[in-house]
C-alpha cells in the first residue's frame, strides 16, 4: 500500500486536492454503460426537455465518482476512504457541443486526531454554481 | 407514497459476482487513473486479490435492491417522481474484482415534507464470508402530485 499522508502534517483548512473534470456528452454515455443506469434523460435531449429539464444532465452519481478521484489520489489507496456522502443540489448540464466542466476542491474540514480520520471537504462547481453540497469523505490515516 | 414502508426489511438481492473489466469499465467512467483501479499486477502489489473498484462502484450493487424497493407492490412509489437527494457510503473495505456480494434492503425511514416524500432507503453489503463491506444510504425525494 503507498504511503498515507501524514495525519499530523494536516490542518484544518488545508487544500490537499485540486482536479477540473470536462465532460462531454461519451462521458455520460459511457457512464450509463458502466453504472446500468439508462435513464434517457443522461443522453437525450428530447427527453429531457419532455420532462421539463433545461438540458441534458449528467447523471448525479457520475459527478459524485469523479468528485472523490482527487482525493482518493491523494490519499494513496482507496481502502483509506471510510466514508464518502454528498447531497445533489443542482443539476450538471452538459451541451452537446460545449459539454460541461466540473472543478473539485478538496480541503480539510475537520481532524479526529483520536481515530486518525480526516474529513476532506469538496466544493464541486460548474462555473460559479455549486453542485454538490455537504460533499464529505472521510479518510483514515491510522 | 405508502408511509407503512418505514422500518421495512427486504430478502438478499442475488449475489453479485464483480468482474474484472466491470471494474475498469467503471474506473474509466469516474475517471479513476490509479493502477489500483485497472491493473491486476499493480493492485496485488498494494495488497489486494485484484483491480479495486471505485468508492462509487457500490453503486451499481445498490441498484439491485432499489429496483427491489420500486417492484414493491404497495410501495407507490412512481420512479418518473424520483430525484435522487443524497447519496452516502460507508465502507469497512473496498470493493474488489472476485468479491460476491450479497446486497440487503431495509427502509429505515419515510418522511413528508410538504407535498413531497422522502424514503430512506439502505443496502447493506456483504462478501461471500458474510463480513461486511459497504452500506449504501441513498434518500430518495419523491415529488408530489401537484408539481
Amino acid at each position: 500500500m503507498p504511503a498515507a499522508p501524514a495525519f499530523d502534517g494536516l490542518t484544518v483548512g488545508d487544500i490537499v486536492a485540486e482536479a477540473s473534470f470536462p465532460l462531454t456528452r461519451d462521458s455520460l454515455v459511457r457512464y450509463a454503460g458502466a453504472s446500468g443506469d439508462f435513464n434517457p434523460i443522461h443522453y437525450r435531449d428530447d427527453v429531457a426537455r419532455s420532462v421539463g429539464l433545461p438540458g441534458v444532465l449528467a447523471h448525479g452519481m457520475l459527478t459524485m465518482g469523479f468528485a472523490v478521484q482527487p482525493v482518493v489520489d491523494w490519499a494513496g489507496d482507496p481502502g483509506r476512504v471510510a466514508d464518502y456522502q454528498v447531497r445533489f443540489t443542482r443539476p450538471v448540464v452538459v451541451d452537446p457541443e460545449l459539454g460541461a466542466v466540473v472543478s473539485v476542491v478538496a480541503k480539510v474540514g475537520q481532524l479526529d486526531a483520536e481515530a486518525r480520520v480526516a474529513r476532506v471537504d469538496l466544493t464541486v462547481k460548474v462555473g460559479e454554481e455549486t453542485v454538490l453540497g455537504k460533499a464529505q469523505v472521510r479518510v483514515s490515516l491510522g | 407514497m405508502n408511509p407503512e414502508l418505514q422500518g421495512r426489511e427486504f430478502p438478499p438481492a442475488e449475489p453479485y459476482l464483480v468482474g474484472r473489466e466491470k471494474v475498469r469499465e467503471f474506473s474509466r467512467a469516474v475517471f479513476a487513473t490509479d493502477p489500483i483501479n485497472l491493473d491486476p499486477e499493480a493492485a496485488r502489489a498494494a495488497g489486494y486479490d485484484d483491480v479495486v473498484a471505485p468508492p462509487t462502484f457500490a453503486v451499481v450493487v445498490q441498484e439491485q435492491t432499489l429496483a427491489q424497493l420500486l417492484a414493491e407492490p404497495d410501495a407507490g412509489i412512481d420512479f418518473s417522481r424520483v430525484v435522487h437527494g443524497d447519496q452516502r457510503f460507508t465502507f469497512t473495505r473496498p470493493i474488489v474484482a472476485g468479491d460476491l456480494l450479497t446486497a440487503t434492503l431495509s427502509v429505515p425511514s419515510v418522511k413528508t415534507l410538504g407535498g413531497h416524500s422522502i424514503v430512506t432507503a439502505e443496502t447493506s453489503i456483504t462478501d461471500a464470508s458474510g463480513a461486511h463491506v459497504v452500506t449504501t444510504i441513498s434518500a430518495l425525494v419523491v415529488r408530489g402530485e401537484d408539481d
